[in-house]
């Protein structure tokens, strides 16, 4: 089977995030008040071939783990979708 | 016979030649290595150099980590072997599981290009044994991701094992507790943001980077004489 995969890697709560604070502070001087915590990240998609769901998560995730995401700072989230 | 000292060479480094010409100036002898070999040429140490390895696509050093020669260098490092990383090396080492934590995007998102001044903060190091802790040095950085972060636990032991080698006199980047420099438990694996090869004569403003290659080529003598 194949399953199409989205992760998204964001700084873990509590690092600070320059690139987030940077697009915050920008906001006022385009006129959108009343935004609060920005956090910037990154979102990469790819397909995955597995004999089941839970093989294309397993495979997916360890991909993210050892090099999508940094898990010293980062963290990542991962969708999945059978195709 | 000078000391051999590999300079590995990724795709997209840059400062290979500088460091090379600096370890001869500190009187050792410096040799390119490619990141696509399995071996390290019998050197005696190694030093992963400045630049954009890889184009630091996805984060500086993620996929430098991955090169074949890497391999080599992380069981080289766990034997005992003297091994440097500068600058964007220092982020592929940290990448690698060889040295704690990790280098992100400088605070205020600023690429830093200038003198720094850095304190030497420990002499238990390859890099820093002919040092004198409390001694202050002028050495160029350059770059965006130098801001060294680690969780509370890392920074407490790098603390009190004196792993902390170099601290920023005045805080450029928003690195955590100053740090510009730390080493392994051992000693003999060292990162660090700053060029030391970029002040290796007094012709470029300052030849302050001579005591730490020049701390690495002597690490090498010792360990030959041994």
């Amino acid at each position: 089977m194949r399953f199409a995969a989205r992760v998204e890697v964001q700084l873990r709560p509590g690092i600070a995030d320059p690139e987030g604070a940077t697009i915050e502070r920008a906001l006022p001087a385009l006129g959108f008040d009343g935004v609060a915590h920005m956090r910037a990240g990154r979102s990469f998609s790819f397909e995955v071939d597995a004999p089941d769901e839970g093989a294309a998560r397993r495979k997916a995730t360890e991909l993210a783990d050892r090099l999508l995401a940094n898990p010293v700072i980062e963290q990542s989230r991962l969708e999945l979708e059978a195709l | 016979m000078a000391a051999r000292i590999g300079v590995v060479v990724f795709p997209g480094t840059n400062c290979e030649y500088d460091v090379v010409g600096a370890l001869e100036a500190a009187g050792g002898g410096g040799e390119l290595l490619w990141h696509g070999d399995h071996h390290l040429s019998g050197v005696d140490a190694v030093v992963l150099p400045g630049g954009f390895a890889h184009g630091d696509y996805l984060r500086p050093g993620a996929l430098a980590r991955f090169s074949p020669i890497m391999e080599s260098v992380v069981e080289f490092a766990r034997a005992g072997g003297p091994v440097v990383g500068i600058c964007n090396g220092f982020q592929v080492l940290t990448e690698a599981g060889l040295l704690p934590g990790a280098l992100q995007k400088n605070g205020r998102l600023r690429f830093l290009c200038q003198a720094a001044r850095l304190t030497v903060t420990s002499r238990a190091s390859v890099l820093t044994a002919q040092a004198t802790v409390g001694d202050e040095l002028v050495i160029p950085i350059n770059h965006f991701s130098g801001n060294y972060t680690c969780d509370a636990d890392t920074l407490r032991q790098l603390n009190d094992d004196d792993r902390i080698v170099l601290r920023y006199v005045e805080n450029p980047n928003g690195s955590l507790d100053d740090i510009a420099g730390i080493a392994n438990a051992a000693g003999n694996v060292v990162g660090l943001m700053p060029h030391p090869e970029r002040a290796s004569n007094a012709l470029l403003g300052s030849e302050d980077g001579l005591v730490l290659l020049g701390s690495l080529v002597g690490a090498v003598a010792s360990v030959a004489a041994a």
